[in-house]
């Protein structure tokens, strides 16, 4: 025996090891979603190459990978795609994090207090089961089709699942954790920033993921109507023009854009909850 | 003088109208330790969360130093038996939760922190995390976190029952120790009668439902008591004798 490595001494290597076997070692991982992602672009071009080369039908309607990046770079050669690509992330960050302060700073006190759950459940309740977007047309005609109503509408769309995770996560804490800091003198104050808030954020952060899908899903829809920039906009105009690249080079910008905030988050959680697998 | 926790006439029923607990008096002098001993839902624990302040009393009252309880307090520091160690804090920072809430600098703080996991021996584990720690290093973290509040009681609730035997004894041993040392006002609360008798200045037999003060037993042991001395063996008889009586009767 040289070393105790073969052996899942710790609970830590067992719960990795988990009912499915060992996990791969990262570079062996990150190979394998590098030959995922390499395969679907490839399949793309073939398809694309095949519809030109067989003429099934008019290669417009679906361009290779490389037409599409080529479109991107004339927009951001011709200097309009920052542009777009800044009014979408900023209504983004605006909207959502509004949406998580208010989420949060509601949920929390919602879930810890009966008599306020009481109060503002029935109406999330009832405003829940509304797809969002059937609010949208409302927004515009309260507010306009400014910044306000696009900024207010991701506001309004992610408060839902946010709060509910909040509220969840604070329902299912250990009440002794509140007991135990009672003891130690804990005033509400402190109750909340100290141990509601830490034993709620794991689920919270969650919450926060579901959020940022949603607002790049609710955003391009208020920028199909009334916006003069922003990735929804651009999808749009290419549709009124036909420049499929254009569409499909939004939406690809788009779906990187929704990995990269749940990216970040995911990168939060594994700073901030280091105390479960440390 | 004046004791430091007076239970005076405190008896609770909860919502389905079955009283837990029945007319209490017991008084605990400064820098004793009381053990609370009885058959399980004689209303041990219901009886120490009111001392705490967690629950209130149907009728009666808890007074600390003259003062009625009306909800936890620092003074009155806990420790359970799920540990309720904060996952998200390190050994370290869980014992700091208590001198930070009140502000104490720093450097006062880490001092305090290092000297109580000292004391349980714990001081090489500082920067862990509760999910590393066995169960016994959980509760000691609990207990050091409890100390470094400095408050003048302490509340037990069934501290070592969830822990093996050997660990428990060790345990007792420490808690023992500590206790010559920092002279805390102590209700223990336990259903072992070995550790109720090596641990208790006075140990208060419980009856069940509803719980009442059975007896209580002045323990004339030394500080420093041995497991197998024949007075200690003798204690042990004897309020075995009377927990058996009361178990037989709920049976009946």
């Amino acid at each position: 025996m040289t070393s105790g490595s073969s052996f899942l001494s710790t609970v830590p290597q067992l719960m990795e090891w988990g009912l499915r076997g060992p996990t791969l070692a990262p570079s062996r991982a990150f190979r394998l979603k590098l030959i995922a992602v390499l395969g679907f672009l490839a399949l793309w071009s073939a398809v694309s190459t095949a519809v030109i080369l067989l003429k099934l039908f008019n290669p417009i309607f679906l361009p290779g990978p490389w037409v599409v990046a080529g479109a991107l770079v004339t927009l951001a050669v011709k200097g309009q795609l920052w542009g777009h690509i800044a009014a979408t992330l900023e209504r983004v960050a605006i909207g959502f994090s509004t949406g998580a302060v208010l989420a949060v700073g509601i949920g929390l006190p919602t879930g810890y207090f009966r008599v306020i759950r009481n109060l503002v459940e029935p109406v999330v309740e009832l405003l829940r089961p509304i797809p969002p977007l059937a609010m949208l047309p409302l927004f515009l005609v309260w507010v306009g089709i400014g910044e306000t109503s696009k900024v207010g509408f991701i506001t309004y769309a992610t408060f839902f699942p946010m709060f509910l995770t909040t509220v969840h996560a604070v329902g299912q804490m250990d009440p002794l954790l509140v007991r135990a800091a009672q003891s130690l003198g804990a005033r509400p104050s402190q109750l909340f920033f100290r141990v509601i808030l830490p034993a709620a954020l794991p689920d919270v952060l969650t919450g926060l993921r579901l959020g940022i899908a949603l607002s790049f899903f609710v955003i391009v829809i208020s920028e199909f109507i009334g916006a003069e920039q922003g990735l929804g906009f651009l999808i749009n105009d290419g549709r009124s023009f036909f420049l499929v690249p254009q569409m499909l080079g939004a939406a690809v910008l788009l779906g990187l854009f929704g990995y990269a905030g749940n990216a970040l988050v995911r990168l939060a959680e594994r700073r901030l909850l280091r105390w479960q697998f440390p | 003088m004046m004791a430091k926790i007076q239970i005076a006439g405190v008896s609770k029923a909860f919502g389905n109208g079955v009283p837990a607990l029945a007319g209490i008096d017991l008084d605990v002098a400064a820098r004793e330790l009381v053990c609370l001993l009885g058959p399980s839902g004689c209303g041990k624990s219901t009886l120490l969360n009111i001392v705490a302040g967690f629950l209130a009393p149907t009728t009666g009252r808890v007074l600390v130093d003259g003062t009625p309880v009306t909800g936890p307090g620092a003074d009155r520091g806990v420790v359970f038996q799920e540990y309720v160690l904060f996952p998200w804090l390190t050994v370290a920072g869980n014992v700091e939760f208590g001198p930070t809430l009140t502000g104490v600098p720093t450097e006062e703080r880490r001092r305090t922190a290092a000297r109580y996991l000292e004391m349980v021996g714990l001081r090489a584990h500082a920067e862990k995390f509760p999910v590393q720690l066995s169960g016994g290093m959980k509760q000691r973290v609990a207990i050091a976190r409890a100390l470094a509040n400095s408050p003048s009681i302490i509340l037990m609730d069934e501290p070592f029952g969830a822990l093996d035997a050997q660990t428990r004894e060790i345990l007792q041993d420490e808690l023992s120790k500590i206790q010559r040392v920092e002279h805390k006002t102590i209700i223990f609360v336990t259903h072992s009668i070995r550790e109720a008798v090596y641990l208790g200045d006075r140990v208060v037999v419980m009856t069940s439902a509803p719980g009442c003060i059975k007896q209580v037993f002045d323990i004339k042991l030394p500080d420093v008591r041995d497991r197998f001395a024949p007075d200690f063996t003798q204690y042990e008889a004897e309020i075995t004798r009377l927990v058996k009586e009361e178990v037989a009767k709920v049976h009946e």
